[in-house]
């Protein structure tokens, strides 16, 4: 097995017959933490999606490998067994399902056995401790009613949970308060094990500043335009993505 | 592999054949004759045969009705309207034949008696084969019969009350039912009794090509409460079996029932149900039903609020699959003052089945100071199946406090997309949706019943029987 947890090659994707993703191509080794930035609309989200998967998201050529194999065609829940995990940027409500329920439901499915009640209980306690969420968020139905902040430690408190070796955060840090924010960050870092590899989405660089990527990759209309390091986004901010646009153009 | 649901589904539990003995059976179709042969082989009093007669009449006079479902291919003609097993009645277990026993067994019925119920009554076919009550119950005045015997034992209450509720002359199906009934149960719960623990009435269809027209009367005397359960189910067959049972529920003053109905009717049955609760002073009323069965349903649970402050609830699950057509629904008519109703319904369609929910609420001139919230929501599993809301609501005076809300939409595939990405198949992720989506209902069951909720849904979703 090759030292790439994921390969991206030339992937080309659509989604109603618009082609979004023109070509991507990107490694993540074991380990690696990658932040992907960009313009509003440029295709992170759905580089995110088609990575996991999205029936919505027509791949049109190219393909991906994860630990070696062609996941190109593989189910959504196929996917998520091997490892592959997404923090929604939009997390979706299930009424009549608690939270710990169905963690529990995705922990046995995800694991293929069945965890004991109490064992589980007890993880899922110190799960919420790390995230600093109150014991009574696990009764309630997932994410109803949850704030845009709660919704997205929710998502941190699944990954956590379900420790998969690809992560996705696809706006983790976007409706986070201050504090939130700090613990949401912190608490990804005590989750993040030597092999997990992170994949971020971010608009912004104080998460950046807690995870600290090793790579920072610019996503524009549909292809990665620039490589760097953490400098690269630091730069960015001070230029935008104009000055990154216009040398497109040259 | 994990489940999101309830594991051990065995599918066969409902599809059993008993192959059994008979007694007596009635030639095809329906006329006065074998409406009089069934009344002799009963050893009726004669008031009870010239209803039937009388019945009779006012079934062919009424035309079939045109709305709710199609019953084109409803050939009354075709069915048995009378079949009795081989079987005398037995109060015990043991006394009840071998091979109608082991169905009942596999249903579990027995076992539920024993561990968490205080009386049960199971039909085969057109006849009660079993019937008992705790003792206990039996000390305190209350009366659990099968309706045979309870016109023997009880006559002038039985004719004070029978059909009182819902006459024959109501609609072509309470016709039908009130010249043909066979069966059933009757149940008189005395002034303050309070029955802790539910009793249940089994219906079981066993021959093909027949009709089950069991009669259920209930009178809560004052102050008293209970809580009756009925199930259903037959096994598959490809001719037409017709079930056109009759409800009568009296809930007098102060007194509480709930009414709670699992419904499995194989995919061949016609089933048009009439029930209906006259709920007095201060009376609750709490309806609770799934529908999971029959190839079309019309069911209208309605609740008459006759007395002051009475209150009435109705929840409910249908789910159609694969040509099932289940038009449902409550009325909550509100006749006097300070009364309340609440209405939960909850449909689901897949395979190209189709549910209507059909809601009734009046609310009377007098009715003033009233109380009624209505809400029904639908999901569509796939785009060929098909979910309406028809509400009709009359209000006659100003005083009156309502909510209404309808929702009806299809399975949402971003939720799907969303469970997927956790680990769940498809098909658990829809289920599990399926599941949330009924939580309201099942979590108010008792723990067995919501169990055999979560079983009929999973083998819905499946869809491997029929
Ligand atoms: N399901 C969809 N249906 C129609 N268009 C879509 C869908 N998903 C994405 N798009 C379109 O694809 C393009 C890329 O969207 P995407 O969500 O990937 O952008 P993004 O880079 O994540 O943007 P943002 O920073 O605003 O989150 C947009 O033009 C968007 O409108
Ligand atoms: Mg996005």
């Amino acid at each position: 097995m090759g030292k790439m947890l994921l390969e991206v090659r030339d992937l080309r994707a659509s989604v109603e017959d618009k082609e979004i993703l023109k070509g991507i191509n990107l490694n993540i080794g074991r380990g690696e933490i990658h932040a992907i930035m960009g313009p509003n609309g440029s295709g992170k989200s759905t580089l995110c999606n088609t990575i996991m998967g999205n029936p919505s998201y027509m791949v049109e050529g190219g393909s991906i490998f994860f630990e070696g194999d062609d996941i190109t065609g593989m189910k959504v829940n196929e996917r998520a067994k091997r490892g592959i995990f997404l923090s929604f940027q939009y997390p979706e409500e299930i009424e009549g399902i608690t939270l710990e329920n169905f963690l529990r439901t995705a922990l046995n499915t995800v694991t293929g056995k069945n965890q004991s009640i109490l064992g589980f209980k007890k993880l899922l306690k110190e799960k919420m401790q790390l995230l600093e969420m109150k014991d009574e968020y696990a009764e309630r139905y997932l994410n109803v009613g949850f704030s845009g902040g709660e919704k997205k430690k929710a998502e941190i408190l699944q990954m956590a949970i379900l420790n998969p070796k690809l992560v996705m955060l696809d706006e983790i840090d976007s409706g986070l308060d201050i504090d939130a924010l700090r613990i949401v960050a912190e608490s990804i870092k005590k989750v993040k094990t030597e092999d997990m590899s992170i994949l971020i989405v971010t608009h912004y660089n104080r998460i950046l500043d807690y995870l600290e990527p090793d790579y920072v990759h610019v996503l524009m209309d549909g292809r990665i335009v620039r490589n760097g390091d953490s400098g690269l986004a630091r730069e960015l901010e001070e230029t935008g993505y104009e000055a990154i646009r216009a040398e497109e153009l040259i | 592999m994990a489940k999101t649901v309830i594991n051990d589904i065995d599918f066969s539990r409902y599809n059993i054949k008993a192959k059994v003995k008979y007694r007596h059976k009635t030639a095809k179709g329906l006329t006065p004759e074998i409406v009089e042969e069934i009344s002799y082989l009963k050893g009726e009093p004669d008031w009870m045969r010239e209803f039937r007669l009388k019945s009779l009449e006012i079934y062919n006079s009424k035309p079939m009705p045109t709305w709710g479902v199609d019953l084109s291919e409803l050939n009354i003609d075709e069915i048995v309207a009378y079949i009795s097993p081989d079987a005398e009645k037995a109060k015990t277990w043991d006394d009840v034949p071998k091979d109608i026993k082991e169905t009942f067994d596999r249903l579990g019925i027995p076992e539920a008696e024993k561990e968490y119920l205080a009386g049960v009554g199971a039909q085969f076919d057109s006849e009660v084969i079993y019937h008992n009550i705790k003792e206990q119950l039996e000390k305190q005045g209350v009366i659990f019969e099968d309706f045979d015997t309870a016109l023997k034992k009880y006559p002038d209450i039985i004719r004070e009350y029978f059909m009182k509720c819902v006459p024959p002359t109501d609609h072509k199906f309470a016709a039908l039912h009130g010249a043909i009934w066979s069966g059933g149960s009757f149940v008189y719960v005395p002034k303050g009794v309070k029955v802790e623990t539910p009793l249940q009435a089994y219906f079981r269809m066993n021959a093909p090509g027949t009709g089950q027209f069991e009669h259920t009367l209930i009178i809560v005397d004052e102050g008293a409460e209970a809580h009756y359960i009925e199930g259903c189910s037959a096994p598959q067959y490809s001719v037409s079996n017709l079930h056109a049972g009759c409800v009568e529920l009296y809930v007098k003053k102060g007194a509480k029932l709930r009414y709670s109905t699992i419904e499995n009717w194989s995919k061949n049955t016609y089933n048009l149900n009439t029930k209906r609760a006259l709920v007095d002073e201060g009376a609750s009323m709490i309806w609770v039903s799934g529908s999971f069965g029959s190839k079309k349903t019309m069911l209208y649970p309605s609740s008459v609020l006759r007395g002051e402050g009475a209150t009435s609830e109705y929840t409910s699950v249908t789910f159609a699959a694969k040509g099932q057509h289940l038009d449902t629904g409550a009325k909550m008519i509100h006749l006097a003052p300070n009364t309340s109703s609440k209405v939960v319904a909850k449909s689901l369609s897949k395979d190209g089945g189709i549910t209507n929910f059909r809601g009734l609420l009046r609310v009377g001139p007098k009715a003033t100071g009233v109380k009624t919230t209505v809400q029904c929501e639908g999901l569509m599993l796939d785009d060929i199946s098909r979910s309406d809301t028809l509400p009709i609501i009359e209000i006659q005076n100003d005083y009156v406090d309502m909510g209404y809300e309808a929702k009806v939409g299809k399975i949402s595939e971003d939720k799907i997309y969303y469970l997927m990405s956790r680990g769940l198949s498809e098909d658990e992720a829809k289920a599990l949706i399926v599941k949330g989506f009924v939580e309201p209902i099942s979590g108010s069951l008792p723990l067995e019943y919501a169990v055999e909720l979560n079983r009929l849904i999973n083998i819905e979703m499946e869809g491997s029987i029929g």
